[in-house]
């Protein structure tokens, strides 16, 4: 599957070096843009094919009061430069307010503008979202940007190939995040680099869109290049009558193409890898790399059970933690709760978190930030009442943007506090100098915001 | 435009025994703000570097005299995480021209080599050898030739070829641009647009 897309968007092979690639969808925000349009301008050129890119703040934006100007000086000028440059090269930009508007991993599937077989790419690593779609997404940085905004096109290596085959049925309890989060587990959070990852699978099969993008999303942490997922009827189904699908025809043309975007059975990859999820458990972490995680009634390893070589590494990480090796991870105290994110900022997140909360009432030593990942899903939620039910157990539904997962904006885990976070990191500092992360699924957040604790939530199910 | 020629390099070494070390640590997001490339060095390492109070932490190598030079000597899995380029200007930013390591996250080594800042990727076995003679001599110098690809621990005499693509390397040694390419083969993107559309 991957080498249908990448090779039908090969350019032209460049002898001994990278391939030329073509990019049919370009996403940018304010952070990673600005020094690539400096760039056009340093060169006195305008962007090539402007309909093809997207652009939408997000890395940036405050989480409350989006109707007034943000205050932070230096966010509002990189918000404000992101409109500036989008008008200025006639590109599509949904600005704070529009409709639109949300995290760019949020927005593209929910528009219908992330589609299978297409290449896409973002100066913003969790690109790798949109290979829930079967596309090639990567996230790239912003020399590439400029690549891509002066000739839409890219200089890339192509990367090898691995498969990754998720069997079995979860249990009560279990979702598409603790796949992911057992699975870069087992494979560590550098065992994907140099690969692009086909996941398949019975386990992946029985998704929804939303859980394949919180599986793909999550592809970088193991440092893969990227993740997709072969297309299927849930793939047409979700994508069928949004903004920017297909339509008639095109629609017709366009489902017998992607009907094509498969493995063939002599399909070869240069690393395969199998795992059984039936009797995995819901899944957190300790440390400060997503591959530290372990299922949520066990322990932190054992020092000896380190390879010596990875002991010092590990140590500095669980002192940064302020835990112990070889604790037990139910029990553990938590201040903050963070639901949101490209990982689990979705609907269906969101229906999770309040499902399980409603009726029951938030921890008072708990600070919760609910996030939705773009004004559509807010819009949805309000719709059905989540706000409201939200409310009511005591906890705000905020407004869209990337928010504590990466603490751009004011949503600022403070030093020495604990979160368990729905998010994709838990890197030192990552959601505030001096805060520490536990990765989860919104389920699991949801347990320890009720309980202000780290606890199993099937004991609540 | 032409971009800075990589010329072959000797220098000292700072020695950074982390691994995994991630694009948040090397520039924390919130120092990402800024819409041009330059002073990110300010802020390398930030948290690392500095206290809650501004203050330089002593133990941190980029706070200790006795370690300067062009070159970072890091552990395994360097740059992951975040596509922040940045993270690749501020270390460049900073002053270091190579960094070596025994194993690079891939968007990190992209951006690294789009920007003139060399990532040698060496055996663990020779990465452990330079830690431990960075350790013993502060002032140990290594000799980097692109040309050559080839990376000496010049104390000792000890080297060790490294890896990188042809077409990259090409571009470093005469300054080449990749946009400047990408520009001049449009008539071929233009085909390529045309002949998909039919």
């Amino acid at each position: 599957m991957f080498d249908k897309v990448w090779d039908s968007h090969v350019v032209t092979q460049i002898e001994g070096g990278p391939s030329v690639v073509y990019i049919d969808r370009h996403l940018i925000h304010e952070v990673t843009s600005p020094q690539a349009f400096a760039g056009l301008d340093r060169r006195g050129i305008m962007v090539f094919r402007p309909q093809n890119t997207i652009a939408t703040p997000d890395h940036n934006v405050p989480t409350v009061n989006q109707h007034i100007p943000i205050q932070d000086l230096l966010s509002r000028t990189q918000v404000d430069k992101l409109k500036e440059n989008a008008q200025k090269h006639k590109i599509n930009h949904y600005g704070l307010n529009h409709p639109y508007q949300g995290i760019v991993h949020v927005i593209g599937p929910e528009l219908g503008l992330t589609q299978p077989g297409m290449t896409i790419v973002c100066g913003d690593s969790h690109t790798s979202t949109h290979g829930a779609f079967g596309s090639v997404a990567f996230g790239i940085g912003t020399s590439e940007v400029e690549m891509v905004l002066a000739s839409q096109c890219i200089l890339q290596s192509k990367p090898k190939k691995m498969r990754i085959t998720i069997d079995g049925e979860l249990m009560k309890g279990v979702t598409a995040k603790d796949i992911i989060l057992y699975v870069i587990s087992k494979i560590s959070a550098s065992g994907g680099t140099g690969y692009f990852v086909e996941f398949a699978g019975s386990a992946i099969r029985n998704l929804s869109m939303e859980g394949r993008m919180t599986v793909c999303n999550m592809s970088i942490e193991m440092g893969a290049r990227g993740g997709h997922i072969a297309p299927d009827e849930t793939t047409f189904n979700y994508i069928k009558g949004r903004e920017f699908a297909p339509k008639g025809e095109e629609w017709k043309k366009k489902l017998a193409y992607w009907k094509t975007l498969y493995s063939d059975e002599d399909a070869v990859f240069d690393r395969e890898l199998n795992y059984n999820v039936s009797g995995i458990e819901p899944m957190i972490t300790y440390g400060t790399n997503p591959g530290m995680g372990v299922c949520i009634t066990g322990s932190i390893p054992a020092i000896d059970t380190i390879e010596e070589n990875a002991r010092a590494s590990f140590q500095k990480s669980l002192e940064y933690m302020d835990f112990e090796a070889g604790s037990s991870m139910i029990g553990k105290d938590v201040n903050y709760v963070f639901v949101g994110s490209c990982t689990n900022g979705r609907i269906e997140d969101l229906r999770e978190f309040t499902n399980f909360v409603k009726g029951k009432k938030k921890a008072e030593n708990i600070v919760a930030w609910i996030v939705p990942g773009s004004r559509q899903v807010e819009k949805q939620a309000i719709e059905e009442g989540i706000d409201k039910s939200l409310e009511e157990a005591g906890f705000v539904l905020r407004q869209p943007g990337c928010s504590a997962c990466l603490a751009m904006n004011d949503d600022k885990i403070p030093e020495g506090n604990y979160s368990v976070s729905t998010t994709n990191r838990n890197f030192e500092g990552r959601q505030g100098p001096g805060s520490h992360t536990m990765l989860a699924s919104p389920l699991t957040a949801a347990a320890a915001a009720i309980t202000g604790k780290v606890v199993d939530p099937r004991d609540f199910m | 435009m032409s971009i800075d020629k990589f010329l072959t390099i000797r220098s000292s070494c700072v020695p950074l025994p982390v691994e995994n070390v991630d694009t948040d640590q090397i520039i924390p997001a919130r120092f990402l703000k800024a819409t041009t490339r330059d002073g990110f060095g300010e802020n390398l390492f930030r948290d690392w570097r500095y206290d809650k109070k501004n203050q330089p932490i002593k133990e941190f190598v980029l706070n200790n005299p006795a370690y300067k030079g062009k070159v970072l000597i890091a552990g395994k899995n360097f740059g992951s995480g975040s596509s922040r380029e940045h993270a690749v200007w501020a270390i460049h930013d900073y002053g270091f021209k190579v960094v070596v390591s025994s194993f690079f996250a891939d968007i990190f080594k992209n951006n690294a080599l789009n920007n003139g800042l060399l990532p040698v990727r060496i055996s663990a076995e020779f990465l452990t050898k330079i830690f431990n003679a960075v350790e013993a001599e502060t002032d140990t110098e290594v000799e980097v030739s692109l040309e050559e690809q080839k990376i000496t621990l010049l104390f000792t005499g000890e080297w060790e070829n490294f890896e990188i693509n042809p077409y990259k390397k090409k571009c470093l040694l005469n300054g080449y641009d990749d946009i400047d390419y990408l520009l001049s083969i449009k008539d071929k993107i233009g085909t390529y647009e045309a002949e998909r559309s039919n």
